[in-house]
């Protein structure tokens, strides 16, 4: 007779069942999409570090942030004499350089030693981030009236025609013997090798697969840095298939070293703790000995993300979380105003029960039974829209870009050129986005069975939080006072 | 005013075995506002087992709450009331609700029916709480719509059946626990004069078979086929049969 009784009930009132079924399932898809987003947002933000930083690398130890007009130089410098005159006195220019990423501190080589003897190291390995710029061009032979050998500009509007091409790459100059850790540990390679222990001071390089797809590159081909051909021994890809990896093109962290004339520096050091206990003792042991080095842990790492994907995480995180909360609210709070205005209008129907006999517990499980299945109604029409969307938002797989703190481009770097003749300058503020910088990363939302399981609860909740109000107003109905009020 | 804690158990009730109801110096004030109404002012009343008494009175007279002392739905304010064995002036809610499952029938003058249920399904929810064996309630429920001569409106809806049937389908929940006493409040009073005539058919019927009747009524002609007529005014009882 329960059932019956509450089938007929919810059944007699649609309308009000529909209306609270739909709150509730509003809210619960809501929080079904919004925590399905949330954890897409963190597996793109987990394949963009370790594409980055490779896996297992609990920290990293950045040199300081070089001061506006400080770190590589900045400028090609062509001397007279510098490029190719031909036949029309055009003079083709062509010159590469391999410098630190503008803005981008060093350490000094033997700091890898200080951090590797921390307690609670396990293994570290440090990189050297760099550049490659080549700038190539033709001059047209500068009119007769220019102050030509002056140094000085020519005169505005009084010179024209050349046209020049810079291209960059970027190059990561990393440890063979020491590929466990940091960015390479991440990769697969594709075609050839990885870079081994014996290739130390080798003209070879390795590419990422995707830099290597857009210039037509090879194994066994030969790649220019900084003037230098570097034979092509492997091509390597990220292991997601959402990520590029960290560097365009790697080099043998010496062979970088020597090309790019920095001496023996890193630009950072990948550290891996003994375990996860250990890594705020290695952080603060790190920070202790090293006050002017930057140390970043993953989580500090994740919030470096910059790009749609920390503006996709930070709307899911603040208003997703807010919204769903508030839409949860809200749905409970009209399952609970509803239900107490049915039990209201029920004065007569739960006097006449109590009139016949009706215990008190049995009013109440009646009015909490109704609350609960309009509570499940609305979780179950919740969970079809929420796992609708999440099929719809996998279906049309947006993607968003995001940038890793280590890979942007620095802001105050190298010094602005001054338009000396023959010169290039670049400021470093203003300066290129490299292709390997921003990424594209496919957003999921995948769902996890804690989500339904927590949304089904959820709409448990709600229904019997409605229901425990419901009951608690009919359980305070006496009969004589409800027969008479309607007598 | 007398103030009695409630007691769970039942004691002995020095009732003679044809007294079903001992009601002594019974009063029941309500507070409205600020103002004391007094609506039973010291009711001394024995009925009988297998009795027919209707009780009349001018509106606002105190007829439905002594039909709900009766009922065991309300306490009084002072006074002894004994059902039986029961003390309904002391007893617990739980164990006036008990005997409200068991022994006590009720009909309303606006019938009372869930209208979102069957016939059989609203003379079934008199008998769910006593718990009994779905068989047994099955048919128990057809014997009370058939004493009703409703047998064959069983599975209809309070919205399709009309004022006396509904009032009949009422009557069946009430008498379908098979209780000591069925106490019904204006029974007919929504009802036309050969609706009237059908339902007090059947409840002299249940009289007739030993059933307790107990009825508050405005009409004299209802009044008029009981045994015994008691009239209630300025909260005191006051026997008018001759």
């Amino acid at each position: 007779m329960y059932w019956t009784y509450l089938r007929r009930e919810l059944g007699g009132r649609t309308k009000q069942t529909v209306i609270v079924a739909s709150g509730l399932a509003i809210a619960i898809a809501l929080v079904i999409v919004v925590n399905s987003l949330s954890a897409g947002v963190r597996q793109a933000q987990e394949a963009t570090l370790a594409a980055v930083y490779g896996v297992g690398t609990d920290l990293t130890v950045t040199g300081a942030a070089a001061a506006p007009g400080e770190g590589a130089p900045g400028r090609f410098d062509f001397s007279e004499g510098g490029g190719e005159t031909g036949d029309d006195g055009t003079t083709t220019l062509a010159q590469s350089r391999l410098t630190v990423e503008p803005g981008r501190g060093t350490l000094d080589a033997s700091v890898l030693d200080e951090v590797s003897s921390i307690d609670g190291v396990a293994a570290a390995a440090g990189a050297l981030s760099l550049t490659d710029m080549t700038f190539s061009g033709e001059l047209p032979q500068a009119p007769a009236q220019s102050a030509e050998g002056t140094g000085e500009p020519p005169a505005r509007g009084g010179f024209g025609g050349g046209s020049f091409d810079v291209d960059s790459f970027s190059v990561l100059g990393i440890d063979p013997s020491a590929a466990s850790v940091g960015p390479l540990s991440a990769v697969e390679v594709t075609e050839g090798r990885a870079l081994a222990e014996s290739d130390a001071g080798a003209d070879v390089a390795v590419l990422d697969a995707s830099y290597a797809t857009s210039q037509g590159l090879a194994v066994g081909d030969t790649i220019d840095v900084a003037g230098t051909g570097m034979e092509i021994v492997g091509i390597v890809a990220s292991s997601s298939s959402d990520a590029d990896t960290a560097a365009q093109v790697y080099l043998p962290l010496d062979v970088a070293q020597g090309l790019a004339g920095t001496g023996e520096v890193l630009s950072t050091i990948y550290v891996q703790a003994e375990g996860a206990a250990d890594i705020p003792a290695v952080q603060s042991a790190l920070e202790a000995k090293l006050p002017d080095a930057t140390v970043s842990s993953q989580s500090d790492l994740a919030a470096g993300i910059s790009g749609s994907l920390a503006s996709a995480s930070s709307l899911i995180t603040s208003l997703g979380t807010w919204l769903s909360i508030l839409m949860l609210g809200v749905a409970v709070l009209m399952a609970v105003l509803f239900t107490i205005s049915g039990v209201a209008r029920r004065t007569r129907e739960f006097g006449t029960l109590k009139a016949i006999g009706w215990s008190n517990r049995r009013v109440v499980g009646q009015v909490a039974g109704e609350s609960l299945v309009q509570g499940l109604l609305g979780g179950a029409a919740g969970l079809v829209i929420g796992l609708a969307t999440i099929w719809a938002i996998n279906v049309a797989s947006p993607t968003i870009s995001t940038t890793p703190a280590a890979a942007q481009p620095g802001a105050g770097a190298g010094p602005a050129g001054d338009g000396a003749p023959g010169g290039f300058g670049m400021g470093g503020s203003g300066g290129p986005t490299f292709s390997s910088s921003a990424t594209d990363v496919v957003l999921s939302a995948p769902l996890t069975v804690w989500v339904v399981v927590a949304a089904v609860g959820l709409a448990a909740l709600a229904g019997l939080v409605a229901g425990a109000f419901g009951g608690w107003r009919a359980a305070r109905l006496s009969p004589a006072e409800a027969l008479r009020a309607i007598a | 005013m007398t103030t009695t804690a409630p007691a769970d158990e039942a004691t002995p009730s020095p009732a003679s075995t044809r007294s079903l109801y001992r009601l002594s110096g019974i009063t029941r004030r309500y507070t409205q506002g600020k103002r004391v109404v007094t609506a039973l002012a010291g009711v001394e009343l024995d009925i009988d087992e297998g009795d027919f008494v209707t009780i009349q009175g001018p509106t606002g007279g105190g007829k439905s709450t002594l039909l709900q002392v009766l009922g065991a739905l309300d306490r009084p304010t002072s006074g002894e009331a004994w059902l039986g064995d029961t003390d309904l002036a002391t007893s617990s809610s739980a164990h006036l609700g008990r005997v409200r499952a068991k022994e006590v029938g009720f009909v309303f003058q606006g019938f009372n029916l869930i209208p979102t249920l069957t016939a059989a399904e609203n003379v079934d929810m008199g008998l769910e709480p006593l718990g009994m064996p779905r068989s047994e309630r099955r048919a128990r429920v057809a014997e009370a719509l058939a004493h009703v001569g409703l047998a064959d409106r069983a599975d209809h809806r309070p919205g399709e059946l009309s004022g006396g049937q509904q009032q009949r389908v009422a009557i069946a929940r009430a008498i379908a626990k098979r209780p000591r006493v069925l106490l019904a409040d204006e029974p007919t009073g929504n009802l036309d004069e050969a609706t009237r005539d059908e339902v007090l058919t059947v409840l002299e019927n249940l009289n007739g078979a030993g059933l307790t009747l107990i009825v508050v009524t405005h009409d004299s002609a209802v009044a008029r086929r009981a045994r015994r007529r008691l009239r209630l005014e300025h909260g005191l009882v006051r026997d008018i049969t001759r």
